[in-house]
Formats: structure tokens, C-alpha cells, sequence
């Protein structure tokens, strides 16, 4: 039953992604690219448990290593996508 | 923390996520969507430290602080033309990343078949996205060489490595032993099968590249949530999984490919364009100058050769000297332009071109006619007219910004060289084409050096 549910999830989950962002216009997509990539760094909440939950030596290594791969992608994933943001600005100033 | 309280807090990260990437959908409200959506980032984050399960942190506070400092310096150094590059990298690090929760997530106790397959395919997509994002690093920053690598008995070795992942993932989830061969070979093959997915895929190609790791980086995530049983890796994996895949078929449509084509088929390798001969009418800065003059409706459209000559500033200056001047001035991206989706939209921004002067391909071509001079800088394959006319051409098909329906063309080039896919371009011979040879940056500075005199 577990997994039906988790199953029902990836499935709308899935659905809306491709809602949100068919609409997307071209002007935007390296900033849509980094910004959903520093998203994906969410495997850092998996990553978190892993290092945290005193399973063993090896689990707590594998799940550090995790931690630091994943901070680098969420990090910096947000940082350089606001860089780039903050470049687009309407004709006047403005954003 | 209760794990009800966790899971709510999961449900607003996923809300924050939701709304972040739908403002991210407009350039006025884009950078308060990231935002939102790092917001959410972080509860989610900090709930899970709170969580009862955690029990140690030493190794998290060491491990998420040189993260961090890493993430940190790379985002604030890269230089805007590096960015193919770097989306790569930080790419690479969420796949090896959920690589690695997968396999710590053997050490669970009663894993069941079910998640066992989960933590095989965590492996398996998290292995390629990291070791493809590192071949589509090395072939972006031209460590390796960009084209297209390809050898006799490629489909048979691929097929085989297919083959043995299916056989190794298989035999491990029926006896999920940790460091078994079975085991070390699920990883090992994906790696390899990571970087086998990338090299037959030429430079040209590489915005659908960018775009499909970047579904993989979410899908990975996804299977490391169904292995570890977490609602928000799955929410937020597939979200990241969705909005890839839609820019790789939107990067396909703009190259009248399918993605099987991309993958599958080295550049070029099927078929060879018509020669194209014809006479080339160079043209110097001062005569260029006194057409743009003349000109009361000016685009310039731009390419990878832009970024490589770094012309984006100077071809700013001369935009504002032409609207100045009176004419229209716009800025006209082809949607596979440059190294990734969006790239020169992102140089031109860096260059303060306000964004309400770029425009799209569909926008303009219909109004290209009126258009009095436009001016083409370091590109070549997206405005080809071989793709419209010539039937032998490895591109037919492909939409193009049809300057040369334009009244006048620049092209801005180097020398008389072929393109980045040696496809010859019937363009640089057309009636209304004029050539400006020599570095983009050069010749926009002499345009320029005209005005002001």
C-alpha cells in the first residue's frame, strides 16, 4: 500500500511539473534550468538521515559524503540562479 | 519533532517549491520564485535535523560546511559563458549525491523487494547523471574534444552494458547483499553507462544534453525517496524530473529532432549538404556603419561565437546607440542558441539588454520581411537557410530565423570557415548578405568607433 501511495504522488507531482513549466518562455530557461536543478538537491533531506541516523560507520560515511555533494548542488544551485536573475531587468531600470 | 510535524512542514517545502517555480515562469517575478523555493529548501532541511532519527551531527556539520563553502565560491566566481559548465557540475553532484543515499540506504534493516529496486535505481540514475554531467563538463569547458565521439560497434557495446546492468540489477534485488559483485557492478556499469549516453553526442547538441541530465538529477532524487520512503524527495524529484524533460523536448522541437535522433545518431554522420558556392561580398566597419545609420529597424541575432568573442557588452553599446539613433532595436534568440537552453539570453542580460528587447524565434520570424538590417553575431546552423531549402542538408527540417528575409544581413564572423557542424551555409552568398569578417568584438567596436565619430 505504501508504495501505491508514493506511486499516486510521483504521479501528480509529475503532471504539475509539466504544467508549471511548459509555459516557460524561452527568455528564462538557463535560470528555469539552475533553479530546478538546485531543487533536486532535496536528495540532501535523504542524505541528512543517512549521515545522522548512527546505522553503522559505513552508512554515516556514505550519507557525509551525500551531505556535501548536496549542499554543493543546493548552495550553489540558488546562489547562481538569483546571479542570474537579478541581471534580467526591464528597459528603465526596474526589475 | 513528531513525524506528523515533519510531514506538515515536507507539505509546505512542497507548496514552496510548487509556487517558486511558477513564478520562476516570468522575468518580473522569476527571482522571488527562486527564492520562495530556497525557502522551502531550507525547512525542509531544518526539519529533518530535528528530526528524532538524527542522532549525530558531527559528520553533517563538517560535510555541509565544505559543501557549502564550495557551492558558495563556484556560484560566485563562474563567469556567465561558463554556465553551461557549471549547471553541469552542480548537476553532477545531486546525481552522486542521490547515488550515495541509495546505497546508504542498504544499511536500512527490512528493506523490502520493493525498495530494494527503488535503492537499484537511485544507483543507476544517480551513476549516470554523475558521470554523464562530468563528460558533458569536460566536452562544454573543451577539456575533452566537443564533437561527437564515435566507434565501430558502439550500439553492440552499449546493447551489452544495457544487458549486464538489467542482469547485475536483477540478480542484486533478489539478494540484496552490500558489497556483493552483484552490488559493485550496479554501480560500476552505471558510471560507465553514464559517460557512454554522452560522448556520441556532438557540441551542437549539447542544450538537449544539459536539458535531459537535468531530468535525470530530479529523477534520481526521485528513486532515493522511494528508497528511503520521504514524500518531499519524491514531490520535489519529479517536479525537477518533469521540468527537464519538457526543456529536452522543447530543445528537440528547435532542432526538428527526436530525442532517439540525438542520442542515438552522431551529428551529421547520415547525410552531406549541397556545396554551396557562390560569390562572398565582405563589407568594412564604415559602410556597415552608414546602413545601420540608415536603418530604422535593427536585430541582432546572436550565438555561441558571441559568448566565445565575449561581444555582449559592445553589442549592447551599439543596440543603444542604434535606438539613440531612432531605429528599433531588438534581440532575436533561437531557443537552441549557445551551449544550453537560454544561454545568450542569459549573456544578454549580463550585458544589460533589458529583457523586453529579446525575442523569440516564433515572434519575429513573422515580421523578418520589415526588418531593415539584421545583424547575425557568432551564429550559423540557426539561421542556415539550408534548413529550409536543401533536403540533403543534416539540418533540413530544423526552424531558423530566417534573416535572410531580412532586408539587409551582417553576419559577423571570424573567417570562412564552416560552422560548428561543417555544414556549408548558402546564407553567407545571398543577394542582401554582407560579411563582416574579423573578431565580433572587434568589428561591433568599429561600428561603434563610426558612431562617435
Amino acid at each position: 500500500m505504501e508504495a501505491i501511495f508514493l506511486a499516486f504522488i510521483l504521479m501528480l507531482s509529475m503532471f504539475l511539473g509539466f504544467e508549471l513549466i511548459s509555459k516557460v518562455p524561452a527568455t528564462l530557461h538557463t535560470p528555469l534550468m539552475s533553479g530546478a536543478n538546485a531543487i533536486s538537491g532535496i536528495t540532501i533531506v535523504g542524505a541528512l538521515l543517512s549521515a545522522g541516523s548512527g546505522q553503522g560507520a559505513m552508512a554515516t560515511w556514505l550519507g557525509a559524503a551525500a551531505v556535501a555533494f548536496a549542499t554543493v548542488n543546493v548552495v550553489g544551485g540558488y546562489m547562481v540562479t538569483d546571479r542570474m536573475l537579478a541581471m534580467f531587468r526591464k528597459k528603465d531600470g526596474g526589475a | 519533532m513528531s513525524e506528523q510535524l515533519i510531514n506538515l512542514a515536507y507539505i509546505v517545502a512542497a507548496i514552496l517549491f510548487i509556487y517558486g517555480l511558477k513564478q520562476l515562469g516570468s522575468p518580473a517575478t522569476a527571482r522571488r520564485g527562486n527564492l520562495l523555493s530556497s525557502v522551502g529548501m531550507l525547512i525542509a532541511i531544518v526539519v529533518t535535523l530535528l528530526s528524532k532519527q538524527i542522532l549525530e551531527f558531527e559528520w553533517i556539520i563538517g560535510a555541509a560546511a565544505a559543501g557549502a563553502l564550495i557551492g558558495f565560491f563556484a556560484a560566485r566566481l563562474v563567469a556567465m559563458t561558463s554556465m553551461p559548465e557549471m549547471v553541469a557540475l552542480f548537476n553532477g553532484s545531486g546525481g552522486i549525491a542521490s547515488l550515495l543515499v541509495g546505497w546508504a540506504a542498504l544499511y536500512n534493516v527490512g528493506n523490502t523487494t520493493f525498495t530494494v529496486v527503488t535503492i537499484f535505481l537511485s544507483i543507476l540514475i544517480g551513476g549516470v547523471t554523475f558521470s554523464g554531467s562530468l563528460v558533458a563538463w569536460g566536452k562544454l569547458s573543451e577539456v575533452m574534444p566537443s564533437k561527437a565521439i564515435v566507434f565501430a560497434g558502439q550500439r553492440v557495446v552499449n546493447g551489452a552494458l544495457l544487458i549486464a546492468i538489467v542482469t547485475a540489477g536483477v540478480m542484486f534485488c533478489m539478494e540484496p547483499t552490500i558489497m556483493s559483485y552483484e552490488f559493485m557492478a550496479v554501480v560500476v556499469l552505471s558510471l560507465i553507462l553514464g559517460v557512454m549516453v554522452v560522448i556520441p553526442i556532438g557540441g551542437a547538441d549539447m542544450p538537449v544534453v544539459i536539458s535531459l541530465l537535468n531530468a535525470y538529477s530530479g529523477l534520481a532524487a526521485c528513486a532515493a525517496g522511494f528508497a528511503i520512503n520521504n514524500n518531499i524527495l519524491i514531490v520535489a524529484g519529479s517536479l525537477v524530473g518533469a521540468a527537464g524533460m519538457i526543456l529536452t523536448n522543447i530543445m528537440c522541437k528547435a532542432m526538428n529532432r527526436s530525442l532517439a535522433n540525438v542520442l542515438f545518431s552522431g551529428f551529421g554522420a547520415v547525410k552531406t549538404a549541397t556545396k554551396v558556392e557562390g560569390e562572398v561580398k565582405p563589407i568594412v566597419a564604415e559602410d556597415a556603419y552608414l546602413i545601420l545609420e540608415a536603418a530604422s529597424s535593427v536585430t541582432f541575432v546572436p550565438g555561441y561565437g558571441m559568448a566565445v568573442a565575449q561581444a555582449q557588452h559592445v553589442v549592447r553599446e551599439l543596440g543603444e546607440l542604434l535606438e539613440a539613433n531612432g531605429a528599433d532595436v531588438s534581440y532575436a534568440v533561437h531557443p537552441v542558441a549557445g551551449r544550453m537552453p537560454g544561454h545568450m539570453n542569459v549573456l544578454l542580460a549580463e550585458a544589460n539588454v533589458p529583457y523586453d528587447q529579446l525575442v523569440e524565434m516564433d515572434d519575429i520570424n513573422p515580421r523578418i520581411k520589415n526588418i531593415d538590417v539584421a545583424v547575425v553575431i557568432g551564429a550559423n546552423d540557426v539561421v542556415n537557410p539550408a534548413a529550409r531549402n536543401d533536403e540533403n542538408s543534416p539540418i533540413y527540417g530544423m526552424p531558423i530565423i530566417n534573416v535572410d528575409h531580412a532586408r539587409t544581413v551582417f553576419v559577423l564572423k571570424r573567417s570562412m570557415a564552416a560552422g560548428f557542424s561543417g555544414v556549408d551555409n548558402p546564407l553567407f552568398f545571398g543577394e542582401n548578405t554582407r560579411m563582416l569578417f574579423g573578431d565580433a568584438k572587434a568589428s561591433i567596436s568599429a561600428v561603434i568607433a563610426q558612431f562617435k565619430g
